[in-house]
């Protein structure tokens, strides 16, 4: 897929989002972020904001992220632990009145600072997250071992080797009671057409990150 | 010919010896007692589940999900596919519903999925289990078949989130849905209606990246079913199944309390009322024995 010619800087991504948004932080989102259309339409009433089953542990609740968001508060947004906090529990869609796709606003909200380098670095739910995309991607099925152990050391050995202690339990129950299989780390299931698989999300990435580049 | 078919879409959780390897085996069962053929569909891949978020474009969520349906139209034609999972169906049905909601998406769905060599015609829908049985069956029928009624058997029915919400089960209310109860009356165990966390979030899979916040939604939902008078819970979802059973024991070692809460599968109660053996109803998959299931079983 050729590169367009409008934006060659593509080695910072946040540098050429600014560039090209300016202070225009609702449009960006509008633009950039998966259901980002519907921030707009958000009445600040407050329901979804106590719909959250880690809601003490959210700095901004979903409807002051709207806020902020219009706001044009583009790196408190972007910086924020909040939306890593998302349980996919849909407690807020389903109450919300005006019907607004949060959940995926708050994963998109998520995956875009990501993206920009933005992110909170060692969030663990990013952590889990990519390691879980990483892991079912690469052979179309998710291999629960090596997601469980990649989780486990991803602070290190030392850090690893004490996690693991601390789940013993847990992993040896699994064990004997048939539902977690060692073999799993050496290969385990996998899809058979995996080069197909790998083909078809390369094409989808490159269509997508085609789409964004195209101007709005 | 089977009384009905269906495209099987049994999900990474359900493989075998995974963590939910024991609900497949209980599916399997009931549904050889009610003469259902699943045939799972070839080669299926992952749905990507909620969590894959932050590495998965919005795209690419939705061609994961495409390359299953072209799978089952190419290979199962005319089949509703049927998920155990409710994580698949979710993710399954919501890529499906935006599919058809924007041509530019179904367009660009099917340019990447001609890299595998697939098209994705719309055709095929995708169903819980659940759905399967309540619609395709109803409770009368699910009634006839059971010879074991589960007598004196006290159940916490947890539905949990994404089996719930945002689509749920037609008919039913998002904050108390009553199919899990009346499949328990069925099968003749007993339903403890007031069981107030039935439609709790037990942290998903944020059960590994946030272990603490995770195990206090757990805890509320083991304690208030002890506070019915539980003999054990039981779910429709494989990873509410796995986190309540399998956190108790972390729970019990950093807070004290004495956790000991068998969590089970509506389809192991089935097999069970059934006929059906212990080992049939995979109730050889647990760390926390639901004993009184057990006996039944075994019971002659
Ligand atoms: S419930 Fe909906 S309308 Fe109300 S504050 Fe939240 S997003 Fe806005
Ligand atoms: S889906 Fe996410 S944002 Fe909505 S209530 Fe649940 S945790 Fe909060």
């Amino acid at each position: 897929m050729g590169a367009t010619s409008t934006e060659t800087n593509m080695a910072d991504p946040n540098a050429t989002a600014l560039a090209r948004y300016r202070n225009d932080f609702l449009k960006e989102v509008e633009e950039r972020v998966e259901e980002g259309p519907w921030v707009k339409m958000c009445m600040q009433c407050g329901v979804c904001a106590g719909s959250c089953p880690f809601g003490p542990h959210w700095e901004h609740s979903p409807q002051k992220i709207f806020m902020m968001i219009r706001a044009g508060k583009r790196d408190e947004v972007l910086r924020s632990d909040s939306m890593w906090m998302c349980t996919s529990c849909y407690n807020c869609v389903v109450r919300c009145p005006r019907q607004l796709p949060i959940t995926q606003i708050m994963h998109g909200l998520a995956t875009y600072a990501h993206r920009l380098g933005l992110a909170p670095k060692l969030q663990p739910t990013r952590d889990f997250s990519l390691q879980f995309w990483d892991n079912c991607t690469r052979t179309g099925r998710v291999n629960e071992l090596k997601l469980t152990m990649g989780v486990y050391f991803k602070d290190g050995l030392a850090a690893g080797i004490r996690k693991g202690w601390e789940m013993r339990r847990v992993a040896l129950g699994l064990l004997k009671s048939g539902r977690l299989n060692p073999f799993e780390l050496f290969g385990g299931h996998r899809c058979k057409d995996q080069k197909g698989v790998a083909a078809m999300l390369k094409k989808a990435r490159e269509i997508e990150e085609q789409r964004k580049r195209a101007p709005g | 010919m089977a009384r009905k078919e269906y495209a099987f879409y049994p999900g990474c959780s359900s493989q075998l010896k995974a963590s939910a390897s024991n609900y497949l085996t209980s599916v399997n069962a009931m549904c050889k007692t009610l003469d259902v053929k699943l045939t799972p569909i070839p080669d299926w891949n992952c749905c990507g589940a909620s969590i894959g978020y932050a590495g998965a474009g919005e795209l690419q969520r939705h061609v994961l999900n495409a390359r299953n349906f072209a799978l089952a139209e190419a290979h199962l034609p005319g089949q509703d596919v049927v998920a155990t999972c409710a994580a698949c169906w979710l993710n399954a049905r919501e890529s499906k519903e935006k599919l058809h909601g924007s041509a530019q998406l179904l367009a660009d769905t099917n340019e990447a999925l001609k890299e595998a060599g697939l098209r994705y015609e719309g055709k095929a829908d995708v169903r819980h289990m659940v759905e399967v049985l309540i619609e395709d069956f109803g409770y009368d029928e699910l009634k006839k078949p059971v010879v074991k009624p589960l007598e004196g058997v006290k159940f916490a029915g947890y539905v949990g989130c994404q089996t719930n919400r945002p689509f749920g089960i037609a008919g039913e209310s998002f904050e108390n849905p009553l199919y899990l109860d009346k499949l328990v009356e069925t099968v003749g165990g007993e339903a403890l209606t007031k069981y107030d966390q039935k439609v709790t979030c037990c942290g998903g899979a944020l059960a590994f990246s946030e272990p603490e916040k995770s195990q206090k939604q757990i805890r509320d939902i083991v304690e208030a079913a002890y506070d019915q008078g539980a003999d054990m819970i039981v779910t429709p979802c494989p990873l509410c199944q796995a986190n309540v059973e399998v956190y108790q024991s972390e729970i019990n070692q950093r807070q004290g309390t004495k956790f000991a809460m068998p969590v089970t599968y509506y389809s192991q109660l089935m097999t069970v009322a059934y006929g059906g053996t212990a080992r049939e109803a995979g109730l050889d998959g647990h760390l926390i024995q639901p004993v009184k299931l057990q006996e039944l079983a075994a019971k002659k």
